[in-house]
């Protein structure tokens, strides 16, 4: 069995920018394993720009983004290998994977868990009526329009407002389809407000919220979608009910990051971001076995992805020089208007980024870290938006280091 | 005239207010980097965009690389070359910085490919 | 125009039986299906249960072909390759009510000839499964759960190799007798054969009004269902049934599927609609509340997908009363076969069924034996399923099987290629997904859809607009987003 120091599994923007760091930190022995026949996961199908002004200070299209740090790895001739699938990593951090050579079998002494998210689905969310062709989730068609040059419907309904969905109708009308309108369950936006303005707005597209739809129609191919109102508890409202005629239906409700790997590694997970319980060095419950990125936890930008995932490789480079890392034994406590976390549990003697989601839509509000009621930082905030991840800095000499951290907004 | 208006330079998305008097000078508040007040102006005078799309490759690995414009151009001329895009194809392999359109419709932009595609059958 | 000897209209569950063991004979025959694939109705819009036959009345056609068809199962599965798992089943209760109807059961099964029935308590529950509801139930040891659509497959692909021509896209739009032949008008051509045998399911009552026998009313009940992911199957090791209400009918249960999984449903309810097979929010909320009672962990973030089926019962429009299976020879309606309300359980009866209508067949003709019929069919060789040595062996072998088409089940390129070349020669994704489980798991397709089409295009040579998700006017795409001109 082949021995390494590091295996990163998924060759995405994580798993990219977290092997460049580790080079960089001068660990030498790792492998990127990635399932697709090229680096770069999902910015490849992300052929909008937008990508990079936080990293490279200048706006990218995912596939440049990707490339930039492809190059790195090619450069620095880090290891990759493409067309591999892991099919299990252990507790003990033993992986195995199918590639057409045979199955690759590794121990590590450090495991980087960068898979990344999937899609919610229609399954998932219950959506009645019939199950035609026509309706796909908005990586799917994403995928199919970009890729594939495969264009997947004309008369278009998109559930959800969540980034992808809002850039795949701007992306569908460009290529002549006609985008009937946008409906979001919740009575506010899930995707980014520079979205809804440059791919919605600028192409007449009516964005509903408070809307779903309750119906899907056809035997075939779609033919139509049921829309109705919701009420404040989400639930459709008898009586208006109106029908959109389309032959596509894209959904974009939502991702989950793929933690099935982790499981099998025996990584606990939060039931809040799905993704894996973490300290402040992206550890997870199994010693040496890190995650960031979006198995970690949904990102809004790519940007903070690599960043997330080169702050991992530091700590993983630490882990590898000396064996292990101290505990991390407080936790991170939230009130009800943060949806979860990064870290979920902290030692409290180390400078460290948190990162959150706020629950709704909040104005002129505070994010304040507190330890049995002192603040230690706080960041003041004009809107909050769910569709935003918020950072917010933690400095080691403010801390108590025998307390819980609570995370709450005040406003 | 006032209108409200989300900034779309960088992705904090800042609500803007920008406020055109009778002598069309434009007074832009809420933004909170000169970018923004930038954009407002624009958008109030002529709102420019860029765009991304494909374009079909013959004999590559993959049947189309992406391409954009490597800067903004007027928001009515989107559909234009949209169509000036959709009648090109290129030949593998391609490199992310070739232009695929010089000056295109005289706009003072280029259209640049995005995305590497190598030949066919390695 | 084509020229057979015996026409099976259906290609679900029955038919694809009849064909099967007619294909015993020396008889050419062909099977008319209207979709693009094998049992796409209600073959493979139910739980998957290898019933044990302890609900039906003594003496009936179900009792006796469920009985019959449970005992033979392990066999057929050997020979058929296919998944199957001998379970056993629960029927559980909660008040001394329940007893009474549980006891009723246990006594009407006892006199099908049902064996091995006992009660037991909720201690042995509980230790057959922790997640079982139920204060006591009764044990059903020889209940198993199949999947009817890699049944139904199978058996279509054994008769396909032992010499059955399918027809897809081929309903049946008239019957005329032709002098001694029948006279058969479908969307896909006309086809001309001596015996017709009517296995079309739902359509049956006008299939057996287009040969002269009665258009029979049938009445349908609709039940919808809830797919579970795998991580709450790993909870679930046995069927749970509640105890039958007064009627005899049994409400919403939990299954495990032989793939892992657990099924949900169905509820029932009746409905006009021969393919009214849509999903109401009205149902599923049903399903939730009444799941839960039945399956602890029936929770929302286990829904991977949801799906209905409709039984559709023969029923006495005077009495109300529901009747037995229908299966019928007239010599008026000569070289015909007729079977009508074959519902649940009709996978379980679908081979004693079909050796019944054979019989009729070969008896008549005085068939001589097939000897070239092979009673096996080989399946596709499951990736997960194989041991770390297996795999490596088959990666040896054939290097797509180390090319993982579909994450979340498995699956790999060497399987998805056998099944895109299938013998039925269906190339719906639809029946890629049926023949490999590929887009069957939590994602539903979200990696493996994109691949699963370019494989089809690429293999099959056709263009994307070609392409059919599962029926005939289920198109994927409209054409190419840039044209090679």
């Amino acid at each position: 069995m082949r021995e390494i120091d590091v295996a990163i599994i998924g060759g995405g923007p994580a798993g990219l920018a977290a092997a460049v760091r580790l080079y960089d930190m001068g660990i030498r022995n790792i492998l990127i394993l990635e399932r697709e026949h090229q680096l770069g996961g999902i910015l490849r199908q992300c052929i909008h720009d937008g990508f990079g002004l936080a990293r490279f200070g200048e706006t990218l299209s995912g596939p440049e983004y990707a490339q930039r740090f492809i190059d790195e790895v090619q450069k620095k001739e880090i290891e990759y290998m493409t067309d591999v699938t892991v099919l299990s990593i252990s507790e003990d951090k033993k992986i195995v994977a199918a590639s057409t050579a045979g199955l690759v079998e590794l121990q590590a002494k450090a495991v980087v868990l960068t898979m990344g998210c999937r899609e919610r689905t229609r399954g998932a969310i219950s959506i009645p009526g019939q199950r035609p062709a026509g309706v796909y989730t908005a990586g799917v068609a994403q995928s199919y329009i970009n890729l594939q040059n495969k264009m997947v419907g004309r008369e278009v309904v998109i559930l959800g407002s969540g980034d992808i969905g809002m850039i795949m109708a701007r992306r569908m009308t460009l290529e002549g389809a006609h985008v009937q309108a946008v409906f979001e369950v919740q009575p506010y936006a899930s995707g980014l407000p520079r979205n809804i303005e440059q791919c919605l707005h600028d192409y007449d597209i009516p964005l509903y919220l408070s809307h779903t739809v309750t119906e899907i129609k056809g035997r075939d191919r779609l033919e139509a979608v049921v829309v109705s109102q919701v009420d404040e508890n989400m639930q459709p409202i008898p009586g208006t009910e109106k029908e959109y005629r389309c032959d596509t239906l894209i959904l974009s409700v939502g991702l989950i990051p793929e933690n099935e790997l982790s499981l099998g590694a025996g990584v606990e997970l939060d039931a809040r971001s799905r993704g894996a319980v973490v300290d402040e060095y992206h550890q997870t419950s199994v010693p040496g076995i890190f995650a960031a990125g979006n198995v970690l936890q949904v990102h809004d930008l790519v940007d903070f992805v690599s960043m997330e995932a080169e702050n991992l490789a530091d700590s993983v480079a630490a882990y590898i020089r000396e064996g292990g890392l101290k505990p991390c034994t407080h936790a991170v406590v939230t009130d009800g208007n943060v949806t979860h976390t990064i870290p979920q549990r902290i030692s409290g003697e180390c400078d460290f980024k948190l990162s959150m989601r706020v629950r709704r839509p909040m104005r002129d509000c505070t994010i304040r870290l507190s330890q049995n009621g002192v603040t230690v930082s706080e960041k003041k905030m004009r809107k909050a938006l769910p569709a935003e991840m918020i950072q917010i800095p933690v400095k080691a000499e403010k801390l108590d280091q025998n307390s819980d951290l609570e995370v709450s907004v005040v406003w | 005239m006032v209108r409200e208006l989300t900034c779309i330079m960088c992705p904090m998305g800042c609500d803007l207010t920008a406020e055109k008097d009778e002598r069309g000078n434009i007074t832009v508040t809420g933004n909170t980097c000169p970018r923004g007040r930038e954009y407002a102006m624009q958008e109030l005078t002529a709102p420019m965009r860029n765009i991304a799309t494909s374009v079909l490759v013959e004999g590559g690995e993959l049947p189309l690389a992406s391409v954009r414009l490597d800067g903004p151009i007027p928001r009515e001329r989107i559909f234009d070359v949209m169509q000036e895009i959709k009648g090109r194809k290129v030949k593998a392999p391609v490199q992310i910085g070739d232009v695929l359109i010089e000056n295109v419709l005289g706009l003072g932009r280029n259209v640049v490919i995005t995305k590497n595609v190598a030949k066919r059958g390695r | 125009m084509k020229r057979l000897e015996a026409v099976i209209i259906g290609a679900g569950v029955v038919g694809c039986a009849v064909a099967r063991e007619l294909s015993r004979y020396q008889i050419k025959i062909g099977v008319l299906e209207k979709e693009l694939d094998v049992a796409c109705g209600n073959s493979s819009r139910n739980t998957g249960m290898l019933h044990a036959g302890f609900t039906y009345k003594p003496g009936s056609l179900k009792a006796e072909c469920a009985v019959e068809g449970n005992r033979e199962f392990d066999q057929v599965a050997e020979e058929l390759d296919i998944p199957f798992k001998r379970t056993g089943k629960v029927v559980v209760g909660f008040t001394d009510h329940d007893m009474e109807n549980i006891l009723k059961f246990k006594a009407n099964g006892e006199k099908n000839g049902v064996q091995g029935l006992r009660m037991i308590d909720k201690s042995e529950l509980n230790r057959l499964d922790a997640n079982a509801g139920g204060e006591f139930a009764m044990y059903v040891p020889s209940s198993g759960i199949l999947d009817p659509m890699q049944y139904t497959i199978a058996l279509a692909e054994n008769a396909c190799r032992n010499g059955v021509r399918f027809f897809f896209g081929a309903g049946v739009e008239s019957i005329e007798r032709a002098e001694d032949e029948y006279l058969i008008k479908t969307a896909a051509g006309d086809f001309l054969a001596k015996w017709v045998i009517n296995c079309a399911g739902m359509y049956a009552s006008e299939i057996s009004e287009m040969l002269g026998y009665p258009n029979y009313p049938v009445k349908g009940f609709k039940g919808e269902y809830f797919v579970l992911d795998k991580k709450a199957g790993r909870k679930l090791t046995i069927p749970v049934y509640p105890a039958p209400n007064d009627k005899g009918g049994f409400s919403v249960h939990a299954t495990p599927t032989v793939d892992g999984n657990v099924l949900v449903g169905p509820d029932s309810y009746v409905t006009e609609g021969r393919e009214d097979y849509a999903v109401t929010k009205e149902h599923l909320d049903g399903l939730i509340r009444d799941g839960q009672k039945m399956f602890k962990e029936m929770k929302r973030e286990y829904f991977i997908r949801n799906f209905a089926g409709i039984r559709w019962k023969r029923y006495d429009p005077e009495t109300g009363e529901i009747l037995d299976f229908l299966l019928e020879a007239d010599p008026e309606k000569p070289h015909t076969v007729n079977l009508v309300g074959i519902e649940s359980p009709g996978v379980t009866c679908a081979l004693p069924l079909a050796r019944r209508a054979v019989k009729i067949v070969a008896e008549q003709e005085g068939l001589a034996e097939n000897p070239d019929f092979n009673p096996r069919r080989e399946g596709i060789h499951k990736f997960p399923e194989m041991s770390t040595e297996e795999k490596k062996a088959a990666i040896e072998k054939d290097p797509d099987y180390g090319e993982i088409v579909c994450r979340c089940e498995t699956v790999t390129k060497a399987e998805i290629l056998k099944a895109i070349h299938n013998p039925l020669g269906v190339c719906t994704v639809t029946g890629i997904k049926n023949r490999t489980r590929a887009t069957m798991g939590r994602c539903q397709g979200g990696y493996c859809q994109t691949r699963i089409t370019k494989m089809i295009e690429e293999e099959l040579g056709i263009r994307p607009e070609d392409i059919r998700y599962s029926k005939a006017g289920g198109y994927m795409f409209t054409g190419k987003v840039r044209e090679e001109a």
